[in-house]
């Protein structure tokens, strides 16, 4: 396969970027997305030109490193799937491919198409934790966890925090994000100590970050590689309306 | 409990707010579409409705109090939540594709404006009579000034045209509305987007019938 890229182009946070053009050639539809970028490279660095830069780790789907845009769909067009489990068999031959870094003012760019994500780590520092004191382990099966509460903790626990729906929203909003976090640990017992204050902090980070706000366009829970849903964002709503009317103070 | 201050300082506080001022402007179209509709049983229907809803002084201005109190506080908050929005993307996408999101939920922010632009009008022109081309307003006879009012071409265009933005803007925001303050289920999520749509366009077709009726001299 051949294909036409444009990519984001910046050599540091405080340069001026620019799309440029690059053919990418000789691609077998088996590669992921991330291995045709390294074949591009590969011929960059050959000629002696930068390579692009992109975040990249796992490339199994679950790390949350990769991330970009692919024609303006946050980890490309594929539901459920993270760029690096992306394959070119779904594009064609001839293709032009758009690719550009997530954007976000509480994602600054470094290079390239490497955001500086540490807005989310903020976040998680808030309160997206729990406290316990350290000893023995307890006995497993000790505090009841009704099964229902436990799959729903684990759909949201499964946010692997790539930042793909800060990058689709048209507003800029981390509610899918951080509802998954406040989710993911509220509805377990061990998170239920520190429930009312971690919505209240969370939220009062996620704002401090510059986020924008959630006005339920759903362009999230359609790119998340995870499939997060919005209902967990309601679950916020609930969880901050309910804590900031019975919590004394944050 | 955390002060207002802080609940509404925060985008999600912004939210609920706007999500009840909306609840409280939908009860209100939802009434105010109910009343309309005499309009097709005759003069003295409508008229002694109208007539109805003035006969307590304290009655009237407690809900239009409620309802400016209402409007305001959606209208800045909305403004404040788009300066947050617009500010957390300093550089646009060259390429952006929507893959989730409808037309009604990304023209919200344009809806929004033009309803508050029609409301204005429509104060001045079936409320107040200051605006009233097409006759003479008549403070007790709104059956007259219904009648008179739409008869104008394009104040009836117009009005249809402002009636489509709020089918548009209820679309969205009689859904949105409860999963911004946390009603959200798997029982009732299904119910609660139907519910919308079916509100939507009992009320909007509920107001846009009476234009086409006086156009179309089914009403005089």
């Amino acid at each position: 396969m051949n294909l036409t890229l444009f990519v984001w182009r910046q050599e540091d946070a405080n340069a001026q970027g620019r799309m440029e053009k690059y053919e990418a050639q000789a691609i077998t539809p088996d590669m992921s997305f991330l291995e045709m970028l390294d074949v591009v490279n590969l011929g960059l660095i050959a000629q002696g030109r930068a390579p692009i830069a992109f975040e990249h780790d796992c490339r199994e789907g679950i790390c949350g490193s990769c991330s970009m845009m692919i024609n303006g769909v946050a980890h490309g067009p594929r539901p459920a799937t993270a760029t690096c489990q992306l394959h070119m068999r779904h594009f064609k031959d001839g293709d032009t491919l758009h690719i550009e870094p997530w954007r976000s003012k509480a994602f600054p760019v470094i290079k390239d198409l490497v955001v500086d994500r540490g807005s989310f780590d903020r976040i998680i520092q808030a309160g997206g934790y729990v406290s316990v004191n350290t000893g023995n382990a307890p006995d497993a099966n000790a505090i009841p966890v009704p099964k229902v509460d436990s799959e729903l903790a684990m759909d949201a626990a499964a946010c692997i925090g790539c930042g793909a729906c800060v990058a689709a929203c048209p507003n800029g909003s981390a509610a899918l994000f951080t509802s998954a976090k406040i989710s993911h640990l509220g509805l377990l017992p061990q998170g239920g100590p520190e429930r009312e204050i971690r919505v209240l902090r969370m939220v009062e980070a996620m704002d401090e970050e510059g986020f924008g706000n959630c006005t339920m366009h759903r362009e999230c829970e359609a790119v998340c590689p995870k499939q997060i849903s919005t209902n967990f964002i309601a679950r916020m709503n609930r969880e901050f309306l309910r804590a900031s009317l019975k919590h004394a103070k944050t | 409990m955390s002060s207002p201050f802080s609940f509404y300082k925060s985008t999600v506080g912004k939210k609920i707010v706007m999500a009840v001022t909306g609840f409280i402007g939908v009860g209100y179209v939802m009434g105010h579409v109910c009343g309309n509709l005499l309009v097709f049983a005759g003069p003295g229907p409508l008229n002694n409705y109208a007539h109805l809803l003035k006969v307590s002084k304290a009655f009237l201005w407690g809900a239009r109090s409620v309802l400016i109190a209402a409007v305001v506080l959606h209208v800045v908050a909305a403004y404040q939540l788009w300066r947050t929005s617009a500010e957390s993307r300093p550089t646009e996408y060259v390429r952006w594709s929507p893959v989730n999101s409808t037309w009604a939920s990304r023209t919200m922010r344009w809806t929004g404006p033009l309803l508050l632009i029609f409301i204005a009008f429509h104060l001045f022109h079936l409320t107040g009579g200051q605006i009233h081309p097409g006759g003479a307003f008549s403070e007790h006879d709104v059956y007259h000034n219904v009648v008179t009012g739409f008869r104008v071409w394009w104040v009836s265009v117009a009005y249809i045209a402002a009636m489509l933005a709020l089918s548009l803007h209820m679309y969205h925001g009689v859904w949105s509305m409860f999963q911004s303050v946390g009603l959200n289920h798997p029982r009732y999520n299904g119910f609660i987007r139907h519910a919308a749509t079916v509100v939507t366009i009992v009320v909007v077709v509920g107001f846009i019938s009476i234009p086409v009726a006086v156009l179309l001299r089914l009403i005089s």
